[in-house]
């Protein structure tokens, strides 16, 4: 299994769309006590299996990767697991905020949503809800920008990710 | 058989059936209650026990004994509960069962119903899977399911958590139509690995190579049925075997190249064998903490082969050099012959082997002798019962002095008679698991070992061994303590000994074996052991329990305490001058 070179850590599950599967996995996890940052799940193009993607906001060693990858496999309704390398795939994740804005703040907001690509969603008296896709770290630098104007909620999806082509 | 509509319990048994399931284990109740109505009518005989522990217990004595898969059927909510241990005991000694066990009824799941609990979240960690039913149609399929998970790759317990709705015939949702062959549906569990020869070849070329090689050999032989193979392969390359825990029996004790067993408690040579190796080749083991000792300081020359059928215990504790994941037997003989076809040009290991035998010489297991009008030696009445025994008797042990003092002192020369607690090390394992055993091998001796803090955990299923006709004999190694602890304390604790005394006459033994059915007999001294033994082997329509008095302040010997390295390895007081 390749060593990620990145900060954080993908494991990729292709699991059995059933019930109590997701609690399997993430039984394991905090059996050992690794804290999962992100979890997204949803069916994949075949309706009978669902795809996982977990993020370790820590980069594990090798030994402990393999480990659990290994102990992953072993779940009987675990069909695939792999290691994703940062540097070899390409991810997104999606937020959706709503961030406080007066009248008078708003160009300012918008012209700097548009740079990053992210969208308007729905527009209030004293606030804007916005969305974005991005890499997380993109993400990242948007909500700390935001929070300038105060965050009256937010959510973001964790990443996704697939391999690069 | 034909098809049809039947009902969910029907179905249940019917699929047991069809298993080839001859016996279960268990304890009916409320939510249960539907499936043990077809039962009358079936022709797997059924085990009641008096405490669902037992019936796991017992299906894991089966196991073990026969290496069919053990089957124990039980109720919802506390049973469920009671028969966790046993599970959890199974998972970590790779025991196949099938466990079955009531649920409330669909619409009452999550509403704190009568007898509910979570059976199959609470399982989730020490099953190697579990099912939760939800369609009647699903249960000769999950049926059929759970035994191939039990009993392929590396086994394990499997339990089918059952609603009681799906199995009540006045219920409509029980109705399903019964198919003979239903298809498994397990797209993630490819138990089959196919073997890289490549690691065959570099494992035989470091064999050939090594000066100092060891065997170290685990429960996964017992499970891949590789004794013969394994005889084989140690034969043909003249290597020295230790036969782990799991694995005593597995290679015969009485062969010159045995040397017992490795480990905490393992014998002077097996323990120093491994620790000054060039090479081990770990076969179906798990680099088990009780094995290894710290890790740190194991074996610190010796390289790895390890060989496993699970890829996730490869490198989980020491980094091999090379790794073979695959069934134990296979791997064994894809090695002997390739053994076969090289010529046979062996490196000198005369010196090694002297060595070896000089370990032996210096450092056999030892005791002294009682004290005429003291207590027994444990060790003394454990010779004495494996002289006046038949070669092939098998033997269950509980958890604690009396189980390392039977691995030690047993002379194991045939695979699957020893049976024991490994991994989890549950008090309390050896009556229902002798009773287990028993019933998988009703022609056989078996002997329950017992020690008087394991007999007070389970010995009530002597009343099921009386009422079901399943004779068994218990030697109980009675010291009146707690003995490990107390030895542990004696040792690691300033002899400040806390809450580890029990009793020198209450229970009365003899006594309380007789009010199960039983016979009972009381051994204060060495001349009446042989005696009672021979009297107890002559009992053969009723259980028998040897209440053996034996000596408290008597430790188990060698020992490496906890935390230390394998070289730290302590040696009975009459050895610690003779040179290492």
């Amino acid at each position: 299994m390749k060593k990620t070179q990145a900060n954080y850590t993908i494991l990729v599950i292709t699991v059995e769309n059933k019930f109590g599967v997701l609690a399997r996995v993430s039984g394991l996890f905090s059996r050992r006590g690794v804290n999962i940052k992100s979890l997204a799940v949803a069916p994949t193009d075949k309706a009978e299996f669902s795809r996982i993607t977990v993020d370790l906001d820590i980069e594990l060693e090798s030994v402990s990767l393999d480990q659990i990858i290994n102990q992953l496999d072993k779940l009987i309704n675990v069909v695939e697991i792999r290691a994703l390398d940062p540097a070899e795939s390409v991810e997104r994740e999606l937020m959706i905020v709503t961030v406080e804005a007066e009248a008078s703040q708003r160009d300012e907001l918008v012209d700097h949503l548009d740079k990053v690509g992210g969208k308007v969603l729905n527009i209030g008296t004293e606030s804007m809800m916005l969305s974005l896709v991005e890499t997380s770290s993109v993400i990242d630098d948007f909500e700390s920008f935001l929070s300038d104007y105060g965050i009256v909620e937010l959510q973001r999806t964790g990443r996704v990710a697939l391999d690069s082509l | 058989m034909t098809s049809e509509n039947i009902d969910g319990g029907k179905a249940l048994i019917r699929a047991l059936e069809k298993e080839g399931v001859e016996v279960m284990f268990g304890l009916p109740g409320g939510a249960i209650l539907p499936v043990y109505d077809p039962i009358i009518d079936s022709t797997i005989r059924h085990i009641l026990v008096r405490h669902e522990q037992g019936a796991g217990h017992m299906a894991q004595g089966y196991a073990q004994a026969t290496g069919k898969p053990g089957v124990a059927m039980v109720t919802s909510g506390p049973a469920a509960t009671n028969i966790v241990t046993p599970l959890c005991d199974a998972y970590l000694d790779s025991t196949p069962l099938v466990v079955i066990t009531g649920q409330v009824p669909l619409a009452a799941i999550g509403t704190d119903a009568f007898q509910e609990c979570d059976t199959t979240g609470i399982t989730m960690g020490v099953t190697k899977h579990n099912f939760l039913v939800k369609d009647a149609q699903d249960v000769p399929r999950i049926v059929k399911e759970a035994f191939h998970i039990a009993t392929t790759g590396r086994p394990g317990p499997v339990l089918i958590d059952l609603p009681k709705d799906i199995v009540d015939p006045n219920n409509p949702r029980s109705e399903l139509y019964w198919v003979d062959n239903p298809e498994m549906d397990l797209p993630g569990y490819k138990p089959e690995k196919k073997i890289d020869l490549s690691g065959i070849e570099k494992a035989v070329e470091l064999i050939q190579s090594s000066e100092r090689p060891v065997f170290y050999v685990g429960g996964g032989i017992l499970k891949a049925r590789a004794a013969e193979a394994l005889r084989e392969l140690v034969e043909i390359t003249g290597i020295h075997v230790v036969t782990t825990l799991m694995a005593r029996g597995a290679f015969p004790d009485s062969h010159e190249l045995c040397l017992g067993m490795p480990g905490m408690h393992g014998n002077y040579t097996a323990v120093t064998s491994m620790q000054k190796a060039d090479l081990l080749v770990a076969l179906g083991a798990r680099f088990d903490d009780r094995v290894t000792g710290k890790v740190d300081g194991f074996a610190p020359d010796a390289k790895i082969i390890h060989v496993d059928i699970d890829p996730a215990e490869i490198g989980k504790v020491r980094k091999p050099d090379v790794a073979i994941n695959g069934d134990c037997r296979l791997v064994i003989e894809a090695m002997v012959d390739l053994l076969r076809q090289q010529d046979a040009i062996q490196i000198d290991r005369s010196e090694w082997k002297s060595t070896i035998s000089g370990w032996q010489e210096r450092f056999p297991l030892t005791y002294e002798d009682s004290e005429p009008g003291s207590r027994l030696k444990p060790q003394y009445v454990l010779e004495q019962l494996r002289d006046l025994t038949p070669a092939d008797t098998i033997v269950a042990s509980g958890v604690g002095q009396h189980q390392m003092w039977t691995s030690q002192y047993w002379n194991f020369d045939y695979p699957y008679t020893w049976i024991n607690s490994g991994g989890l090390g549950t008090m309390g394992f050896s009556i229902p698991a002798a009773i287990g055993a028993k019933v998988g091998n009703p022609d056989r001796m078996v002997w329950a070992v017992d020690g008087d803090g394991c007999f007070q955990m389970t010995a009530q299923e002597l009343v099921t061994a009386t009422v079901e006709n399943i004779p068994i004999k218990v030697a109980l190694l009675n010291n009146s303590y707690l003995g490990m602890v107390r030895q542990w304390q004696d040792m690691f604790y300033d002899e400040r000994f806390s809450e580890v005394f029990l009793s020198d006459d209450v229970p009365n033994y003899k006594a309380w074996a007789e009010s199960m059915g039983c016979v009972g007999i009381r051994v204060d001294s060495p001349e009446e052991v042989p005696e009672a033994i021979a009297k107890a082997n002559e009992i053969e329509d009723r259980s028998v329990v040897i209440d053996f008095r034996t000596a408290p302040e008597e430790h188990v010997y060698p020992m490496v305490p906890a935390g230390k390295d394998n070289s730290s390895i302590v040696v009975p007081p009459s050895q610690e001058s003779q040179e290492r």
